[in-house]
């Protein structure tokens, strides 16, 4: 039992030594190397959500002979063993279901780098998750930096590179200023790891004379995750980077990446700020508000545009304005909300990128709306798919979407002043009709026929696509139903996480 | 309309650009004085200093820190350059896809370029007189990262540099004779391998409370400080071989000799 | 407020350049000075973390006639950053300029706004 305490630094070391091993294999053998190892590190960290279930308490490891405010260390509990988990499962789901988009997008000889990329992105997500150490973070905050521009390069068309650019330099702005975040912090207390630090940073923010400095210092590390995650008045590089993406990329970038730099900001003022400091700032005022304002802007955007992709990537963009309206909001409740939906909205976002290419091929591979008539038709099974993913995002009861968006509403009723509550239930209630609007638009236009009843002209989808869509609609099905379980277990991991 | 809402647009975000500094000189103008030491980062120094010799073995503190105490960080910062070389190899690497598209003027390689530069008979000169020095120098550097500033970024980058000079008077042919895709490949490999295997290793049976078979060495001298010489030498590898690889692809848009495509010129 | 950033001046101009090249790299219209932004950016905050390691009248932390002191040496730990930063630094200016080759291949301008309006004629990208 206690040998499974050494499985999040295998997730990380194994995963970095693939990444190496699969830039010497052969691409075929790359792709079968890494669903099978993906699978095995899924199983690993299965045992880790067990045992940190089995016994009760989080448990902080190592790396190397020196503790806690000398050597870095990284750190498993409930949740963190849950965001790896729901991370992984979509990884494995996307790289398989993609895959024929990705043989098409790239050049053959070079598909084994594009699994490259994958291994350390992996590694990267898996270090963000675990990490006890703000360094730590940054560093693996680059590998996933260059390795998400990585896989949003390999489709080799202008707009491609175009977004590719614009993506890059505003993740190097974030990045910029996270690292200037973490360099103050380190100045004003003189640890990097969190555990000292936020012991360091409670006894400072005593002296009003430095919270302003603290509140500084923790801004700008924000404004940097913010810009990364795609937070509403950054949120403009979206639509371009996932629509533009190969499937595969567009699935990866949408439902792990942002989540991942949401999930390390979250980290960072639980574990290194700490939630009473964070308290006395301003910060998660003008979170709640971004967030809920990026829940219109974005549904409003996706109305409003006539691609497809771009739909569904502004979709994102509202949805990344709900998680950051959880965090703003505080509390067991406002927090559990906001880790609720970045598991749902990671099993959806994907499962709705990797479908809509597969509508847009028997339209004629074009994912103009005008185009797309009648194409849930013509493939019953990605219009199948499609549709779960759309009731989802829509917020239809037995689906993930309706359960966070109870979440959210139980956690602005529940201890909130009047002024949040009004907040949080406008845009709610603004962002699931619109929602409606637009999603039950675009499904009226792919299942109303549109005259040549040439109905399959492509209905054979390979296993190697229904096995991970079955996956994530299982997924999605057990968000839906079974909520109360999943936020029992997040409970429990907030518990254990502070 | 549309330029007014441009200018505007500019306008106000070089406003809050200006605020951005503002907040920020605020924020320094609180920090701890300039030139003195901070007591709030006593605890952590303390330790490196004082008992850093005796714990790692090396001489250089720093050396002993990012190796030793701090060796995750420095684990995934020589991933960094390698995802960063796998990146170029797709944008930059020549293959049937982007070679299909040069009939387009999508993608044009001058292959006659780099032949020429070889002849220039000042680079060569200097280059006879410079090389073997500025290897030697990067080995030095690479070998005495424990004893003295240095170590295998600092080397390695050295190295990579006496590469490139190499290639760019010698031709890339002489490289290619001895350099290839292959050796490069492979070098690469062995050395990232190594890295996170020592390293998850030293990981392990740290955290496990196991005895560690590394060997410290005596300090001051060469061989000392453990595990920092190989993993030194390791990552000095891994950089010189990015630093070629990235001149390379960028002069001609593959690591080493491309049979397929330059022969058909 | 002066004063105190008049003590703190080294990590003044750090932060000042660091704005500079913030500036430049969300501004520019050219790829390559946006480059350039992002480099100066990055120095300025090595030259943050440096100055913030400096202790006026210490050695560099490298053992000397075995004085093993706190007092005689600099902080080390910034000076492990900034490595890391350098690494950093050097590989995304490696991609972003071969990023820049692609793009000046497939526009043949380096103007990002340029290469938008281009884009919308080109035929393959529609």
């Amino acid at each position: 039992m206690e040998f499974i305490t050494n499985f999040p630094l295998f997730t990380i070391v194994l995963s970095l030594f693939s990444g190496v091993l699969c830039y010497m294999l052969k691409p075929r053998v790359a792709k079968i190397y890494t669903l099978v190892y993906e699978g095995f590190l899924i199983l690993l960290v299965s045992a880790v959500l067990y045992y940190v279930l089995a016994t009760g308490q989080a448990f902080t490891y190592v790396m190397g002979e020196f503790p806690a405010p000398w050597g870095n260390e990284i750190r498993a509990g409930v949740l963190e063993a849950m965001i790896a988990l729901c991370f992984l499962i979509v990884m494995i789901c996307s790289v398989s279901a993609g895959f024929r988009f990705l043989k098409t997008d790239m050049d053959e000889s070079k598909l084994n780098l594009y699994f490259t990329l994958v291994n350390l992105m992996t590694a990267a997500l898996m270090s963000l998750v675990w990490t006890n150490d703000l360094f730590t973070g940054y560093v693996f905050l680059e590998i996933l930096t260059l390795t998400s521009c990585g896989v949003l390069i390999v489709r080799e068309i202008g707009r491609t590179s175009l977004a590719a650019v614009r993506y890059m330099i505003l993740n190097l702005l974030g990045s910029g200023l996270f690292l200037l975040g973490v360099v103050l912090l380190y100045d004003l207390t003189g640890h990097l790891l969190m555990v000292p630090m936020k012991e360091t940073i409670a006894e400072l923010a005593t002296d009003p004379a430095v919270l302003p400095v603290i509140g500084v210092a923790v801004g700008i590390l924000t404004i940097g995750l913010s810009i990364k995650s795609g937070l509403f008045p950054f949120h403009f590089w979206m639509p371009d980077t996932y629509g533009w993406a190969t499937p595969t990329s567009a699935a990866l970038l949408s439902s792990l990446v942002s989540k991942a730099y949401i999930f390390l900001l979250f980290k960072t003022y639980y574990r290194a700020i700490g939630i009473d400091v964070l308290q006395q700032l301003p910060i998660r005022h003008v979170l709640l508000v971004l967030g809920a304002m990026g829940i219109v802007v974005g549904s409003l955007q996706a109305i409003h545009t006539n691609n497809l992709n771009h739909m569904v990537a502004y979709s994102s963009a509202a949805q990344i304005g709900y998680i950051y309206m959880g965090i703003g909001l505080g509390g067991v409740a406002g927090y559990t909300a906001a880790m609720f939906h970045v598991m749902a909205h990671a099993i959806t976002k994907s499962q709705l990128f990797l479908t809509t290419p597969r509508l847009a091929e028997v339209a004629g591979g074009n994912l103009k709306f005008q185009d797309l008539q009648g194409s849930a038709l013509k493939t019953r099974v990605a219009g199948f798919y499609f549709t779960i993913g759309a009731f989802s995002m829509i917020g239809i009861p037995i689906f993930a979407g309706f359960s966070s968006k109870l979440q959210f509403a139980l956690a602005a009723v529940t201890g909130a002043g009047i002024k949040r509550i009004l907040i949080v239930m406008l845009a709610l209630a603004v962002s699931s009709m619109l929602n409606a609007l637009y999603f039950v638009m675009t499904l009226i236009r792919i299942y109303t026929p549109d005259g040549d009843n040439n109905r399959s002209v492509m209905t054979h989808h390979h296993i190697n696509y229904h096995l991970p869509m079955l996956l994530l609609t299982a997924a999605n099905l057990l968000l839906g139903l079974r909520c109360d379980l999943i936020v029992d277990l997040i409970g429990k991991g907030l518990a254990m996480f502070g | 309309m549309k330029k007014a809402f441009h200018r505007f647009y500019n306008l106000i975000a070089v406003i809050c650009c200006l605020l951005l500094i503002g907040v920020l000189l605020y924020a320094v103008s609180m920090l701890p004085h300039y030139g003195q030491e901070n007591p709030r980062s006593v605890e952590v120094v303390e330790r490196y200093v004082h008992d850093g010799l005796e714990e790692t073995g090396a001489t250089n503190i720093v050396a002993g820190m990012i190796l030793d105490y701090r060796a995750f960080d420095t684990l995934g910062e020589s991933h960094v350059l390698f995802t960063a070389l796998i990146c170029v190899i797709i944008l930059l690497g020549k293959d049937v896809k982007n070679m299909r598209r040069e009939y387009d003027g999508y993608y044009t390689v001058e292959y006659e370029s780099y032949h020429k530069l070889a002849d220039d008979k000042i680079l060569r000169l200097v280059g006879y007189i410079l090389l073997p020095c500025l290897f030697l120098f990067g080995i030095y550097i690479l070998l005495n990262g424990q004893l003295s500033p240095g170590g295998g970024f600092s080397g390695g980058a050295i190295m990579g540099a006496a590469l490139i000079i190499f290639a760019a008077a010698f031709g890339f042919e002489t490289v290619d004779k001895v350099f290839t895709e292959k050796v490069l490949k492979g070098v690469t490999f062995v050395s990232l391998a190594f890295y996170s295997f020592a390293k998850g290793y030293v990981f392990f049976t740290g955290a496990n409370g196991l005895e560690n078979h590394v060997p410290k060495g005596e300090p001051g001298m060469i061989l000392s400080g453990g595990l920092i010489l190989p993993l030194d030498i390791a990552v000095g590898m891994v950089v010189a071989c990015t630093m070629y690889g990235f001149y390379s692809l960028f002069r001609r848009g593959s690591i080493g000799h491309d049979h397929t495509f330059m022969d058909q010129q | 407020m002066i004063t105190h950033l008049w003590i703190n001046n080294e990590e003044a101009v750090a932060i000042i350049l660091f704005g500079i090249g913030f500036t430049m790299l969300l501004f520019q219209k050219n790829l390559l000075k946006k480059l350039i932004g992002m480099n100066i950016m990055d120095t300025g905050t090595f030259l943050f973390l440096a100055s913030m390691g400096y202790i006026e009248g210490r050695r560099p932390p490298i053992v000397e006639n075995g004085v093993l002191e706190r007092s005689a040496y600099i902080n080390p730990v910034p000076a492990g950053l900034v490595l890391t930063g350098i690494v950093v630094s050097v590989s995304v200016t490696a991609i972003m300029l071969s990023l820049t080759v692609r793009l000046y291949k497939r526009y043949h301008t380096l103007d990002i706004d340029e290469m938008y309006e281009r884009s919308k004629h080109a035929a393959e990208d529609r």
